[in-house]
């Protein structure tokens, strides 16, 4: 009986899985609070510290704080229709009929896809003679030629780019949430003589919050470091309006600018913590108020 | 109500060939075309004959698809038994042991889902430890990267299982090790499933810390790719590009077409607790 009155758990088997993580996830962490402070780079041999000078340089050509204003831009956008695609299907899917079964695989399909593939896919669709300009064309009864990657509102088809490929997951995720909703909930609600829209505007939409909440959450830490489809369908243009951070990073890499990499990395981390703290805070405390 | 139940089965149609339909096709008959036809891709079928034999033939010489192939699934493959294996044992210790050590322990074990990976100086780190550039060092990556995904699903799960039945194995005399193995790690078959699927889906796909961490020096499925659509010689092959997108996407989709009903369940049994 002596044996039951300690845990059985041996503190070494945390030994392993932290091993791993300190090493090759925390130690390059704090890794890059150093070396942001450095001149590292591919055409020095020795690295220096310098101060802010990174910080500095950074803000001072403008290209950090509008990068950063893009990833921010892009990321809400991002969760904004990733979340009303989702919502839409899975309220449109949620009976079990055959044809709905048939397309909630179906729409699952580009989750599964690469990133780098469905941006391709949608360079080629969104191309100025491509199949979408096409199909306005034979909608419009005349030729249409625009350049869907090249206006001035790229950043927003890019973002929606984005939610099609994940809009399968939040799906699933939200039919999983109107399914743990009672049955006895919506009958008292139709009793009371609530219409559909009435009983989904007070009564599902709020039972759905645990869903809202790892959804937004996840499609926030998601697209803040995102880089695949966007680096296929813009590479970041026109004019770097699409440049979020991640492809500032790839590209300042491969100039060899490691310090400047590494600052906005740094500069990546510090704006995802601050924007996902809040978020998880506020939509958990919203869980808990229903 | 009742236009509704007529109407909602169309506009379900008419989502799945807009939304779904177009972009598939758009892939499939552009990987038919010659290369003069697929120059600017559109949903016709091919002018001047299908070319799929030729084009994925040409993908499977040019692109180093084998290669690229064997180079993913060595990655995949130990990242995900990595992972797996040291998340349950570390969960089984976070979820069934309290006090403010583990409640550190906890929040430092998943702030990897919150925290983006510092990838320049990784690559720095993996060069001082002379692995920059090999697969085990990419494994070792991923490993570092998706834990705390691990991490948070399976000690969660664990959570929900009632302790008794270990507590029990332990009066009977059986070490960790066997109550870990024999016991926790059969009940937790759902979630290990689910976390399987959604770290597969990433690493499979992965191209960003990739090209970072092994680009240029190993072959994987989606660096080929990017290779093959940022090359000069591919500039605008799209029937190429085309061919590499449905190649690299088969063995995922055969999977999923196989297990699509557990996945499926498995993802919303797992994720909304």
């Amino acid at each position: 009986m002596r044996a039951s009155s300690r845990p059985a758990q041996p503190w070494w088997f945390l030994a392993p899985a932290f091993a791993v993580l300190i090493v090759f996830f925390l130690v390059p962490t704090l890794y890059n609070l150093i070396y942001a402070f450095t001149d590292w780079s591919s055409f020095k041999t020795a690295i220096n510290p310098v101060g802010l000078q990174n910080f500095r340089d950074l803000l001072g050509n403008g290209i950090l704080l509008k990068d950063l204003r893009t990833t921010v831009i892009y990321a809400a956008l991002v969760a904004l229709f990733q979340n009303l695609f989702g919502l839409v299907l899975a309220l449109l899917l949620e009976s079990d009929t055959r044809l709905n079964r048939f397309a909630r695989v179906m729409f699952f399909i580009p989750v599964i896809m690469s990133a780098l593939a469905v941006g391709y896919i949608f360079q080629a669709l969104l191309k100025p003679t491509g199949a979408l300009n096409a199909i306005l064309g034979w909608f419009a009864g005349h030729e249409v030629q625009h350049a869907w990657l090249a206006d001035s509102w790229t950043l927003l088809y890019v973002a929606l780019i984005h939610a099609w490929k994940w809009m399968g997951l939040a799906m699933l995720i939200y039919l999983a949430g109107l399914k743990t909703i009672g049955v006895d909930v919506l009958e008292a609600a139709r009793i009371d003589g609530a219409g559909a829209w009435q009983t989904f505007r007070q009564v599902r939409f709020p039972l759905l919050a645990p869903a809202v909440t790892f959804n937004v959450a996840t499609a926030l830490l998601g697209s803040m470091n995102s880089f695949d489809i966007v680096q296929a369908t813009t590479g970041g243009g026109p004019a770097q309006s699409t440049e979020i951070l991640n492809i500032f990073i790839y590209r300042t890499f491969g100039q060899g600018l490691f310090a400047q990499a590494t600052t906005m990395s740094l500069v990546l981390l510090l704006v995802i913590a601050v924007m996902a703290f809040p978020t998880i805070w506020v939509l958990r405390r919203r869980e808990q108020v229903l | 109500m009742n236009t509704w139940r007529v109407v909602r089965p169309g506009i379900v149609v008419v989502l799945l060939l807009g939304l779904l339909g177009v972009p598939l096709w758009l892939v499939f008959i552009t990987s038919a075309k010659s290369r003069g036809d697929a120059l600017s891709p559109s949903l016709s079928l091919p002018r001047d004959g299908w070319h799929l034999a030729a084009n994925y033939t040409e993908v499977f010489t040019e692109g180093r698809v084998w290669k690229a192939f064997f180079g993913s699934l060595s990655i995949v493959l130990p990242s995900t038994v990595l992972l797996l294996l040291l998340g349950a044992m570390a969960a089984w210790v976070l979820a069934r042991r309290s006090g403010i050590v583990i409640a550190v322990l906890y929040a430092i074990g998943i702030s990897g889902i919150v925290l983006p990976p510092a990838v320049i100086t990784l690559v720095l780190l993996l060069r001082q430890l002379t692995i920059d550039g090999t697969l085990s060092g990419m494994v070792l990556v991923y490993t570092g990267i998706y834990m705390s995904t691990a991490i948070f699903f399976i000690t969660g799960f664990i959570r929900t299982i009632p302790a008794e039945l270990e507590e029990a194995a332990r009066v009977d005399g059986a070490g960790p090790v066997r109550i870990f193995f024999t016991i926790i790690l059969p009940l937790l078959r759902p979630v290990l499933a689910t976390a399987t699927i959604l770290i597969c889906l990433y690493i499979w796909n992965d191209v960003f810390y990739a090209f970072f961490v092994i680009g240029g020096r190993k072959d994987t499925l989606p660096l080929n790719l990017f290779q093959v659509a940022s090359a000069g010689l591919y500039l605008n092959n799209w029937h190429l590009i085309f061919a590499y997108v449905v190649l690299m996407s088969l063995p995922l989709l055969v999977v999923f077409a196989v297990a699509q009903r557990r996945i499926i369940s498995g993802i919303t049994g797992g994720a909304v607790k």
